[in-house]
């Protein structure tokens, strides 16, 4: 525990300086909703009919992108190697870390998901929906974005190659979350999608860390 | 059982071995695969609704169970990797994916090829289908991750985890698609085969099934004792082979 504190207390402190961090992903959220209605066409049905879709694709995609960058400077800068090294559980930092990126990355979307809302036409039931399956879908994007992180760590090519591991992991939570907003959107009910989704983060929750944990040890080497 | 199955995890037994029952698995498969093909291509009856172009059965269910095959076998030889820290496992990790890869590809091309005289279209966002399609994406990922890395070793044990990873996620995405398809559409276009299949049919494709089951673990052989010598290239027993083999040619 006093080792999750530091290392998320120290995350904290990193984040505060180097704004990049959170602030670009979010950007880039909003940039990539805003082409969808250019370049498909800004009707509101059509808008509200793919905006599920949209909302979860942006989503993964901005986890994705700060996600390169979680470990990369303490891989660098050889506080990983010390955490191996070191006899305080590393499992507490892989918690942090976790935690921490989904604070600056997914956190920014809840708060910022009444505009996106009002962008693309969804009603108040559709915009609870968006809420709830973010909520509860990105702390996994999150967990699945650290893996990979993790396992192309010292990969020469690691950002590119770190999109293509996770995407296919991402589908049954696009699939599930965006179904709940469709659902939310005519008005029925979608406890059942949530359902899964808080099933998957569960899973999701008791085994990634000890994936990435592996992961990173065998990058160190 | 692991004291007796240790040994043949040293990679110069497991050359051995794999050297001993290439040429038999590579005959058999070569055999069954012809008898399997020319059986079922030619001398079974026409389907009475699909005519001639059904006779794609013989290549298209054998690649498409074997892609799932070679994934579940994959995933073992990468829990073995990875708990007990065999490296002939990891090397087997990578020495299969290629080939399961390939088998994936073939089932998608050949189902494309078959769906376009009978569905009418190439491709439809049918469950099968998409799992089959994400089934290739992992396992282009395990592929593009060994090759990532400056050090082979961390490759090989990279892919092994994302292999486990991947293994886990599979039975989810295949369901979550299943569902995702079954809230979209019915799937009514799949539902044109027969119930059961008639025995004359029947035949040729087990023997298919058997032949790519046969071709698969040929090629993991081949594939694996070269993967054994790259990774053991300067050992001393890989040093007296290819000094021998010099010798002789």
């Amino acid at each position: 525990m006093v080792m999750f504190k530091a290392a998320f207390v120290r995350e904290w402190r990193l984040l505060a300086r180097q704004k990049a961090d959170w602030l670009n992903p979010l950007m880039f959220f909003l940039i990539v909703l805003t082409l969808f209605p250019l370049g498909i066409g800004a009707k509101p049905n059509l808008l509200a009919e793919i905006a599920p879709g949209i909302i979860w694709i942006a989503a993964l995609l901005s986890v994705l992108l700060g996600a390169e960058r979680l470990f990369k400077d303490d891989f660098r800068q050889g506080v990983l190697e010390q955490l191996v090294a070191a006899e305080e559980p590393m499992l507490a930092y892989v918690l942090a870390k976790i935690v921490s990126s989904w604070c600056s990355t997914a956190l920014p979307l809840l708060l910022i998901s009444p505009l996106i809302a009002l962008l693309l036409g969804l009603d108040t039931a559709a915009w609870l929906a968006v809420l709830l399956t973010l909520l509860l879908g990105t702390p996994l994007l999150n967990l699945l974005a650290a893996l990979g992180a993790a396992l192309t760590l010292s990969a020469d090519k690691g950002g590119i190659l770190l999109a293509l591991l996770i995407l296919p992991l991402y589908i049954p939570l696009l699939i599930f979350a965006s179904a709940a907003v469709d659902q939310a959107s005519l008005g029925l009910d979608y406890s059942g999608q949530l359902a899964v989704l808080s099933a998957m983060l569960c899973l999701a929750l008791a085994l990634v860390p000890l994936a990435v944990l592996k992961a990173l040890k065998l990058n160190v080497g | 059982m692991f004291k007796w199955l240790d040994p043949y995890a040293k990679p110069e037994t497991l050359y051995r071995i794999c050297g001993l029952w290439f040429p038999w698995l590579m005959t058999a498969a070569v055999a069954t695969l012809l008898l399997g093909t020319v059986w079922g291509l030619a001398f079974t009856p026409a389907d009475y609704q699909q005519g001639d172009s059904y006779r794609i059965i013989h290549i298209h269910v054998p690649s498409a169970i074997w892609s799932m095959g070679a994934y579940s076998s994959m995933a073992i030889a990468a829990l073995i990797a990875l708990v007990w820290q065999v490296k002939a496992a990891q090397w087997a990790v990578g020495a299969i994916a290629p080939i399961g890869a390939v088998f994936t590809v073939i089932a998608l091309f050949t189902g494309a090829a078959w769906g376009k005289p009978m569905w009418g279209t190439w491709w439809v966002w049918d469950a099968r289908l998409t799992s089959e399609l994400i089934l290739l994406f992992l396992y282009l990922g395990v592929i593009a991750l060994s090759g990532a890395f400056a050090d082979r070793q961390t490759g090989a044990k990279a892919s092994a985890l994302l292999a486990v990873v991947g293994v886990v996620n599979l039975p989810i995405i295949h369901f979550s698609v299943e569902w995702w398809n079954t809230l979209h559409q019915g799937a009514t276009i799949t539902k044109f085969a027969k119930p059961s299949i008639d025995a004359s049919m029947l035949w040729p494709l087990l023997i298919s099934i058997l032949a790519f089951g046969l071709w698969l673990a040929a090629l993991t052989c081949l594939r694996l004792k070269t993967a054994i010598l790259q990774n053991e290239q300067h050992r001393p027993w890989v040093r007296q082979l290819t000094a021998s083999a010099a010798k002789e040619g």
